[in-house]
């Protein structure tokens, strides 16, 4: 039953706080970024981490990387992640490193038995999207930002359904992270 | 492009001139219809202030029963509302009618294409039953004078809607499903449409160009179409085909004769024969096409196409060796 | 009259034999239908809420929970037409910067959705809830707590919405939301997962809502007030109310479909493993086209209780206006697919969709004709409501004919998707449904606040908005005509549509200011209007035999009704009911057809529990979007939200518990 308590207004603004906290990670998250951040600058190695933390938890950046993934016939050799003539992507194991950096120098340089080099044939910010994306198949990215399940034939638990990672900054092999 | 015709009221084929027939007989009824009823109404409220007769809020209604009057009004609706469904009755057979008119187009020697719908460009497949004749286009569309042409559609992606105004009505492009579409343009001009269901970020610029050209004229267009790009005449344009086919542009787009095979974008095979860039969004030349090459998104943001590095020399040799490709 | 409880004597009620009930016989019933002053004042303490904010949450008064329905929409009906002014503003002139796609999609999208799920049809129903109580004579709907619920839950969804709308998570599909451009694949971020949330609120006020009214419109009329002696906006309510429980669980089922997918995985929509986009459509337009219905339907109510004031004469044709009131509502359910001629549905079904999209155009003629006729043979007084109510004729006769164009399957080819939808629906939609809500805000202000609104003011609102919809409007339709397709961001100025969108813009400044002069209007008057008397209209129904603004029991005695105008025919005796408590909620119901009188019933007092309830359901919905298990877990918050509602409270069962030993 209603008491009688005097007091007004003290419920809405703790209410609206809370909403406010929850909703303003909403801002990176939806971001649509149609531009690279600085296009025709190069990024410095130490940014590039960052910068493709921050394309982890972009909704867009993952999802173009998703796209670009099929475009670009990763597929081909790693077969929606489960792997065929090229590793598995969505197990635990990293032959040059899982963490971004890793990720990023393997696509853009390429690696001894098979990875292409893609850099200087596909854009700076293509790489670090796919880079977000190859992350987000690993489970590594947040599950806000990774995509669900695709419009086409099932093939594995959509992304954000995997299993999640802790996200790592060294990988786990001991070797180094080339620059 | 300022001539291209793209109104409803200016039907260029059987099925559009069908269609504006139908939209001239609703029109007019229903314009009849609207007018007699505002009549009803302003006379009604008319005769309310003539003599006084305005009432006033102070007086209870009169609540007594008029039977005389009350059967003539009686009357009156009963025939308004069964004069009303007889129109529309009318109305649902001219567009039964209409519906049969619109189907029944025959097909010989019909051009036969199929329309893949992406985000945000048409791609236009001519032939494909016939290898040899079979050829890549997008955005524009080029049909003989007096031809029906047999439209496959299908969507990659989303929902997107086929439209052409003066040539017939849309049809929509649905992932998972495949329909057919057939139309007949009998008067040679070019003729504008646009992607008519809401797609994404660049719905706006989904802008379709149909070519309806004389017979001989198609037929000189479309051997064209199959011949591999053209080569290069000069350095410059040497360069830019090194840089499309040996960096990025192959890996989405396709140039006849060259290692240039990806079928993820529009065909560059000819595109300097196509009138605009992006699907309508600029109009083609060489220096557009070096823009566009450099920041599609400041020029179409939110299409799939990535802005590029390249140097100014770069972009210049780029843009001339596309500006060949006619 | 001699009510049931005084005719039977006390022995005939069953005992209950509670030994810890406390003993009350001392203390002296009062009943109301007496002149006893006592008897008011104790309806007064019985029926009235706290002033503080713990009973401003707790409240379950129809009056308040209907005015506050009626001020929210109303809020987000200029929150949305903010967003069309700034789209209109983007589109007046070509290649416009001031908006780029991505934000567009957003506010034409928003603006959809705000209108339709939080604007429209939430008003009507406001307006129905605050109404129908007084008008059918009885002193609070059925389910009053149900209503305070649905009240919470349409306030946060749409707090909800643009929250996420202020964070770049505005919907951003279209208010109808289509897949795959909603779906798990194309539909990046977490905005169609509020969209689909908004939905789930919506449906959920909706339905709790219309589940109320209908049920007091059935059950809880005044005795002798049968169904034929009913008021038109009660037939309207109750004809609307039964569409929108028939048709807004579809809406809820599709949205969730499209969040499984979303969130679980499911292939409901995905062609490559046995789904299809166009089940969306069909779930969505099943519930979409009855939609516009639930909006325009009570309108029809507002038009046929406004007209036969002011035309100083009853309606004509009563029978056959409520048979087309019903007519409308089943034939509403049998034309969704006119939504979707351009897909590729099979060509002879569309063509019965034709059928029947033009076969509802007879009722709504048949309402036209009568009200004309009712407007012929009367004498006409030209007050503000009947202003707006004659703009509804124009307006709402455009936009009925351009619907009976779309609604031809080969015409319909031609502009599905074009500004000639736009114009359509904005003209039914503005027409046949805000011209008279502006009619009836005119219309019962007085009974609401109890001070009149400024003629001379609600006149220039009038011409201005009629004057600026129709060039904001019409135009679009020559522009669809000349193949403008909808929800573009720009154009370019080959395509020659300049001159009538910057004309379009115009009309649409001509609105705003129509709207800021509505605003002073009401926000004067509401301080400092002039005071209205019970009827300022000399009205017939019963809403306008009680004081201005309603004292919170409505109805110190229970009318009893022996006419379909009450206060314009001469009273018959019996004119009141006698009896009930005036110091317990009580009411009385009575049966479906004749309204006699069946069973003395005890109202819900107020309490906290709906408020928590609709807290509980928010911390369930916002969690599933977020998480998978958080659409289990989450559901712990309502549920003990909900077993709180329904804890009975035993001091409350003992209080009625006494009322019916000793009636």
């Amino acid at each position: 039953m209603c008491s009688r308590s005097p007091d007004r207004a003290a419920a809405a603004p703790a209410f609206a706080l809370a909403a406010m906290l929850l909703l303003m990670t909403a801002c990176e998250r939806e971001e649509r970024r149609f531009e690279p951040p600085s296009p025709g600058a190069r990024v410095k190695t130490e940014q590039r981490a960052s910068m493709i933390a921050s394309y982890e938890r972009n909704a867009y950046a993952v999802a173009t990387g998703k796209r670009l993934w099929t475009w670009y016939n990763c597929n081909g050799c790693h077969a929606y992640g489960g792997g065929a003539s090229g590793p598995a992507l969505i197990d635990d194991v990293w032959i040059y490193g899982g963490d971004a950096l890793s990720i990023y120098t393997t696509i853009a340089e390429g690696r001894p038995n098979g990875m292409p080099a893609y850099g200087g044939r596909v854009p700076e910010d293509q790489l670090w999207q796919l880079t977000a994306y190859v992350r987000s198949l690993a489970g590594f990215a947040t599950r806000d930002s990774a995509p669900n399940r695709d419009d086409a034939l099932l093939t594995r638990p959509p992304e954000a359904l995997g299993d999640t990672r802790k996200p790592e900054t060294a990988h786990p092999s001991g070797a180094t992270v080339q620059p | 492009m300022s001539e291209a015709l793209h109104d409803v009221q200016a039907p260029m084929g059987p099925q559009a001139s069908a269609l504006f027939d139908l939209w001239t007989i609703m029109l007019i009824v229903c314009a009849l219809v609207f007018v007699l009823v505002m009549t009803a109404l302003i006379l009604a409220l008319w005769r309310a202030r003539r003599g006084g007769r305005g009432g006033s809020l102070a007086t209870l209604p009169d609540m007594a029963r008029h039977p005389r009057r009350d059967s003539a009004v009686r009357r009156a609706v009963g025939w308004a509302t069964a004069v009303s469904t007889v129109m529309l009755v009318g109305l649902l057979f001219a567009s039964f009618l209409t519906d049969r008119a619109i189907a029944r187009l025959p097909l010989d020697d019909a051009v036969q294409i199929e329309l893949v719908a992406h985000q945000f460009w048409w791609e236009a497949r001519y032939d494909v039953h016939d290898p040899k004749l079979a050829f890549f286009t997008a955005n524009e569309l080029h049909v003989p004078v007096g031809r029906p042409v047999l439209v496959t559609l299908r969507a990659d992606d989303v929902i997107h809607s086929f439209w052409v105004p003066s040539l017939h009505g849309k049809k929509d492009l649905i992932p998972g499903r495949v329909s057919t579409f057939a139309f007949r343009a009998d008067k040679s001009g070019v003729y504008r449409g646009q992607c008519a269901e809401f797609c994404g970020y660049q719905h706006a610029h989904m802008t379709l160009f149909v070519f309806a050209d004389d017979p001989a004229d198609y037929e000189r267009w479309s051997a064209a179409q199959r011949d591999p790009a053209v080569e290069p005449t000069n350095p410059v344009e040497r360069r830019g085909r090194d840089l499309v086919v040996g960096t990025t542009c192959g890996l989405c787009h396709a140039i006849g004769g060259t290692n240039a095979q990806g079928r993820r974008a529009p065909d560059l095979t000819h595109i300097a024969s196509r009138t605009t860039i992006g699907a309508g969004t600029v109009a083609n030349s060489e220096s557009s096409l070096a823009d566009w090459v450099a920041d599609p998104q400041r020029l179409k943001p939110g299409v799939n196409m990535p802005p590029h590095d390249y140097n100014a020399e770069d972009l210049a040799a780029i843009g001339a060796y596309l500006a060949s490709l006619k | 009259m001699t009510t049931r409880d005084d005719a039977l004597p006390a022995t005939e009620v069953g005992r209950v034999d509670d030994g810890a009930a406390p003993r009350r016989s001392s203390r002296p019933k009062l009943r109301d239908g007496t002149d006893d002053p006592r008897v008011l004042k104790s309806l007064e303490a019985t029926w009235t809420d706290d002033r503080k904010l713990i009973a401003w949450l707790c409240t379950n008064d129809h009056k308040t929970i209907g005015r506050r329905i009626i001020v929210t929409a109303l809020g987000f009906f200029a929150a949305a037409g903010v967003m069309g002014g700034l789209m209109r503003h983007q589109l007046a002139t070509p290649n416009s910067t001031l908006v780029g796609p991505d934000f567009y999609n957003q506010l034409f999208s928003m603006h959809g959705t705000t209108m339709m799920f939080l604007f429209a049809v939430p008003v009507m129903q406001g307006f129905a809830l605050y109404l129908v109580p007084l008008m059918v004579g009885t002193r609070n709907t059925a389910f009053p707590r149900m209503s305070a619920c649905a009240y919470w839950l349409y306030l946060f969804g749409g707090l909800l919405l643009f929250g996420a709308f202020a964070t770049n998570t505005g919907a951003d599909a279209g208010w109808f939301s289509y897949v795959p451009l909603s779906g798990p694949q194309y539909g990046i971020g977490k905005r169609p997962d509020f969209w689909n949330m908004l939905v789930t609120y919506s449906e959920a006020t909706g339905l709790m809502l219309a589940v109320d009214i209908a049920t007091t419109i059935l059950k809880m009329r005044a005795p002798g007030m049968s169904l034929r002696r009913m008021p038109l906006f009660a037939w309207a309510s109750l004809v609307t109310s039964i569409m929108i429980i028939f048709a807004m669980p579809m809406v809820m089922l599709g949205a969730n479909l499209v969040q499984f997918d979303r969130m679980v995985g499911t292939h409901f929509f995905n062609p490559a493993e046995g789904g299809d986009p166009l089940l969306w459509q069909h779930i969505f337009w099943f519930f979409g086209h009855p939609e516009v219905y639930f909006i325009f339907v009570p309108a029809l109510g507002f038009i046929s209780a406004i007209i036969p004031t002011f035309a100083r004469r009853p309606m004509f044709g009563y029978d056959a206006v409520v048979l087309s009131l019903i007519a409308t509502g089943f034939l509403s359910f049998g034309l969704w697919v006119h939504h979707m001629f351009a897909t590729n549905v099979p060509e002879l079904g569309k063509s019965f969709f034709t059928a029947m999209s033009f076969m509802i155009a007879i009722p709504t003629a048949l309402q036209i004709f009568c009200w004309i006729a009712t407007l012929w043979t009367g004498r006409i007084v030209i007050r503000t409501p009947l202003l707006f109510v004659l703009g509804f004729f124009f307006i709402l006769m455009i936009g009925g004919l351009t619907g009976i164009m779309l609604g031809s399957v080969p015409l319909d080819l031609q502009v599905h998707d074009t500004f000639f939808v736009v114009a359509h629906l904005h003209y039914v939609l503005i027409g046949g449904a805000v011209f008279p809500m502006f009619a009836a805000i005119y219309y019962w202000f007085p009974k609401i606040t109890g001070r009149m609104l400024s003629e001379r003011l609600g006149r220039w609102h009038f011409w201005l908005f009629f004057i600026g919809m129709n060039t904001t409007f019409f135009p679009m339709h020559i522009l669809g005509l000349h193949g403008m397709t909808r929800r573009v961001y720009t154009y370019g100025p080959e395509t020659g549509w300049s001159m009538l969108n910057m004309t379009a813009t115009i009309g649409q400044v001509i609105n705003d200011l129509s709207m800021f002069l509505f605003v002073l209007n009401i926000g004067w008057n509401f301080f400092r209007g002039e005071r209205a008397g019970d009827n300022p209209w000399s009205a017939p129904t019963l809403e306008w035999s009680v004081s201005s603004p309603p004292p919170p029991y409505n109805f110190a005695a229970l009318p009893v009704v022996s006419a379909l105008y009450p206060l314009w025919a001469p009273k018959r005796p019996p004119t009141h009911v006698r009896g009930l408590s005036a110091q317990i909620r009580e009411g009385l119901a009575t049966t479906v057809l004749d309204a006699k009188p069946d069973v003395r019933y005890a109202y819900p007092s107020p309490t906290i529990w709906p408020f928590l309830a609709a807290v509980g359901v928010s911390i369930w919905l916002v969690w599933s979007i977020w998480s998978v298990p958080g659409f289990a877990w989450g559901l712990i918050a309502p549920t003990i939200a909900f077993i709180g509602w329904y804890w009975p409270s035993k001091r409350e069962a003992l209080e009625e518990l006494e009322w019916e030993k000793e009636p």
